[in-house]
């Protein structure tokens, strides 16, 4: 969270802001990140940082996989079993799911 | 829409806080503004006669690596450069990493130079274990620390001579849950799963399965003993790592070492 927090203020810099209003994060359902935690990081940082007072919105990517077999790419609800729903072949190839970024940023414009 | 000697009014039921000006100005939010966002607002609200700020939203895209993934990125761009084939094996506490690397060098170690990096909690014992003469080694002390990460990889690749050194060994800490989130720029995770755990494992413990190039299923040689199905096991393997390489080996009888050395051979391309 403070790499982010580090991202933000450069990134208020550099559009001439002094203030965020929101805070898009982007996270895939294998990147590894509990949004609670997350979350819980947020609010304890936030108020003393640039973005004191800005909303932190959460932006979940589901896993995606590709079957090495036939090619279908098809969306994993849970677990770490990828299994293709067209010819039941394991996939071990991750096309979505490990995002773990700064999606979007609001400013207030001054 | 107002008239620019009029304040703009503020709608009774407006939602929740937005940094526009309306609602940020007056709508008794719950949320307090702080001082310097309350003059900005303001400032802008005299600045802009119809009351509207315009909210600028840029889409950034901004990947956030920790700093444990830039020092990674870091000692595999080193590791490139110089040359080396970097294996970080992980495993749970006593599924034969040590072992397998003993045989290792002895055997692949003494016709291709290579180099170990051994974490533990305490103790130097290991290193002791794999000290050659031919072979560098530095043992690292974890303290409290469940995994190595990349910046102790950093220090301890420098403490050691990697002159010539082709394949660089990383024994991590014994620990199936923590090594799969510290990316320490290895080329090659190599996850050992021992016939005296369960099958099952793979399945308890996704995670670090999943990110696996290889995985070795050592002590083969006390399966049947064991009434280890090795068979469910590999499967078991499949299921979660399809992407990964499986060998079957035992660093006590030497079955299944050749099937190693030739794919550690084949990492650091012809001689």
């Amino acid at each position: 969270m403070e790499s982010a927090l580090d991202a933000i203020r450069h990134q208020a810099v550099k559009h001439g802001a002094t203030r965020v209003s929101r805070i898009v994060l982007r996270i895939g359902a294998l990147a590894g990140v509990d949004p609670d935690a997350l979350r819980f990081a947020y609010e304890a940082l936030a108020p003393t940082s640039i973005a004191a007072g800005a909303e932190l919105e959460i932006e979940s990517v589901p896993a995606r996989a590709r079957c090495a077999a036939c090619g279908t790419e098809f969306g994993v609800d849970r677990g770490f079993i990828f299994r293709c729903p067209r010819c039941g072949e394991y996939s071990g190839d991750i096309r979505a799911g490990r995002e773990l970024g700064i999606a979007r940023l609001e400013f207030p414009s001054p | 829409m107002n008239p620019a000697s009029t304040p703009p009014t503020l709608p009774e039921s407006s939602p929740g806080f937005r940094i526009h000006a309306l609602t940020g100005a007056a709508t008794g939010s719950s949320r307090a503004l702080s001082a310097p966002l309350a003059a900005e607002i303001n400032a802008a609200l005299a600045a802009s006669p119809n009351g509207e700020i315009a909210v600028r939203s840029i889409d950034v895209d901004i990947p956030l690596l920790e700093k444990n993934d830039i020092l990674a990125e870091r000692n595999r761009g080193y590791f490139l450069g110089r040359g080396l084939a970097a294996l970080n094996l992980v495993s749970s506490p006593g599924a034969g990493k040590t072992t397998l690397l003993e045989r290792t060098l002895d055997e692949f170690g003494r016709s291709t130079r290579c180099a170990v990096l051994v974490g533990d909690l305490e103790t130097d014992n290991d290193g002791r274990r794999l000290s050659r003469p031919h072979a560098p080694v530095a043992q690292i002390t974890t303290g409290t620390v469940c995994h190595l990460d990349a910046g102790m990889i950093a220090r301890a690749a420098q403490s050691i001579n990697l002159d010539g050194v082709r394949v660089l060994f990383i024994e991590n800490v014994g620990n199936l849950v923590c090594p799969a989130s510290f990316d320490l720029g290895e080329q090659v995770r190599v996850v050992l799963l021992s016939t005296t755990e369960g099958e099952d494992k793979p399945l308890k413990y996704p995670p670090i399965f999943k990110s696996a190039h290889l995985v070795l299923l050592t002590k083969v040689d006390v399966a049947d003993v064991l009434g280890f199905k090795r068979e469910v096991a590999v499967e078991n393997i499949r299921r979660i790592a399809p992407q990964a390489k499986i060998i079957q080996l035992s660093a006590r009888t030497g079955e299944g070492m050749p099937e190693w050395y030739a794919f550690l051979q084949a990492l650091t391309g012809p001689l």
